[in-house]
């Protein structure tokens, strides 16, 4: 066990993508002292119960710019760590099965095509090209991004983990933030179960258990905890290039280099909760949304099932940056569904703001602020979503 | 005669070695050790090699077995088709 250090430039709350994200960015950029809390060990909340898949495909413009960006880093980041995070980029295939779909998914392709991101309509007849097993009589169309693609998730977080130790970051696993000292309108220290640290800075980037950090601090933020349940199948020989989306299902299926696959399905029925554990109704939902999609997979058998608990906004976008009233709180929480998939360049943009003092523009669209606002866009492509 | 390798997970591949090597690198909870090293993931789901991972684990930390703890078991308990759990006949 690593002692506790009394000071600190920047203490991050939450061991998950996007907290070691961050402690990697403020490190390479020569910020010593950074340390990272985790309750449990490392990505034991969402950031380890996720499939990987990395899209690009998505509804809102600045959602849509960060997906963009942290594919451009995501391509290169085995290199840049040292550690293989097994990113392939297979593509995504996004399925069509009503006429609202159809016209939704034309306008969504011209959004995504006018901010740089190649991905194209397609008929049944090319999508069933793309994946062969796919059953076509009841689809419509589909959206094709082939830039888009599916890593794996620990990979990505023992590689930002094992950098950011090596350049001087400290992660403390097992170790709970309690609580956060505010004099005067400005963070002065993080409490947690094993002492207390001082800092000027601290990061909630605690995930599903965002809010309940920001309250510590009196910061009501509109995120809720919604479960989400996956189940990985036995590995195979490379047999699905794409992942494969439908949201008409509240369905997701991709295989991993690890040769599994993986897959869930959504249940629009969940009320808000922090229960792990899996429901029996799953797996039977699942096998008959994915073999309605790809019937030859009758004949493969499913390993394990977990849940995992999305840390959801109202608008299916994360929420990064300071907040009015606490000098020094910086948010970065609310990914969702996305924090994989937006995580890596925001990441980036936090570093920029944490060590500059003024927010990135690419950053304005995410501020707490935005929920003042009566009318808010809404992300529509995340699987199973409230 | 000398045995060039141990082999304690069939499924994945996975030597005493890579796994001493894991626990040597920090990753000495058995939930970390299990996903780091691939073991108790693959289709016997730690039927075949939990038990000396286990039993690894805690020599190298000098620790019990009871303090290392075990992986949190997750269903099915067997791997089970698709077609089965959509309610289709067995053929």
């Amino acid at each position: 066990m690593r002692q506790l250090n009394e000071n600190a430039d920047v203490v991050i709350i939450g061991g998950g993508v996007v907290g070691l994200g961050l402690a990697y960015r403020l490190s390479e950029k020569g910020m010593k002292n950074v340390v990272v809390l985790e309750r449990g060990y490392i990505g034991s909340g969402a950031s380890g119960r996720n499939p990987g898949g990395i899209r690009q495909q998505l509804s809102l413009g600045e959602n849509i710019i960060l997906a963009r960006e942290s594919v451009k880093i995501y391509a290169r980041l085995s290199g840049e760590l040292n550690f293989n995070i097994m990113f392939r980029q297979g593509g995504y295939l996004i399925l069509a099965f009503t006429e609202r779909e159809v016209e939704q998914f034309k306008k969504n392709v011209k959004l995504q095509n006018s901010l740089e991101v190649r991905s194209r309509t397609i008929r049944p007849k090319e999508a069933k090209e793309i994946v062969p097993m796919l059953a076509t009589d009841k689809l419509l169309g589909a959206t094709y991004c082939s830039t888009d693609g599916i890593l794996y998730p620990y990979a990505v977080l023992w590689g930002y983990a094992q950098a950011a130790e090596r350049m001087g970051a400290k992660i403390l696993t097992f170790t709970d933030a309690k609580g956060i000292k505010v004099e005067g309108g400005e963070v002065k220290a993080v409490v947690t179960d094993k002492g207390e640290i001082k800092t000027p800075v601290v990061i909630n980037a605690a995930g599903a258990h965002a809010a309940e950090v920001a309250s510590m601090v009196g910061v009501e933020l509109p995120n809720k905890p919604y479960r989400h349940e996956i189940a990985v199948i036995e590995p195979l020989k490379p047999f699905l290039d794409p992942m494969v989306l439908s949201l008409h299902h509240t369905l997701y299926v991709g295989q991993m280099m690890r040769g599994e696959v993986l897959a869930g399905v959504g249940n629009l029925d969940e009320p808000p909760s922090h229960e792990l554990r899996a429901s029996a109704d799953f797996l039977p939902k699942l096998a008959r949304a994915i073999i309605e999609v790809m019937p030859q997979f009758r004949h493969l058998a499913v390993m394990r099932q977990w849940v995992g608990i999305r840390d959801m906004t109202p608008d299916g976008k994360p929420i990064l940056g300071e907040v009015e009233g606490v000098r020094g709180l910086i948010q970065a929480n609310g990914f969702g569904g996305l924090g994989m998939m937006l995580s890596a360049s925001a990441v980036k943009l936090l570093a920029e703001l944490i060590l500059t003092g003024k927010t990135p523009k690419m950053l304005e669209p995410f501020s707490l602020a935005r929920f003042r606002e009566e009318k808010l866009d809404k992300e529509m492509y995340i699987a199973g979503v409230h | 005669m000398t045995v060039a390798k141990k082999i304690v997970c069939r499924c994945e591949d996975v030597t005493e070695e890579e796994i001493i090597d894991a626990i040597k690198q920090g990753y000495t909870d058995i939930e970390s050790l299990k996903r780091y090293t691939g073991t108790v993931t693959g289709p016997c789901q730690g039927k075949t090699c939990l038990s000396h991972v286990i039993a690894i684990l805690a020599r190298e930390l000098g620790k019990g077995k009871d303090e290392v703890g075990v992986t949190r078991q997750r269903p099915p308990v067997k791997p089970i088709l698709l077609g089965v759990l959509a309610g289709e006949a067995i053929e």
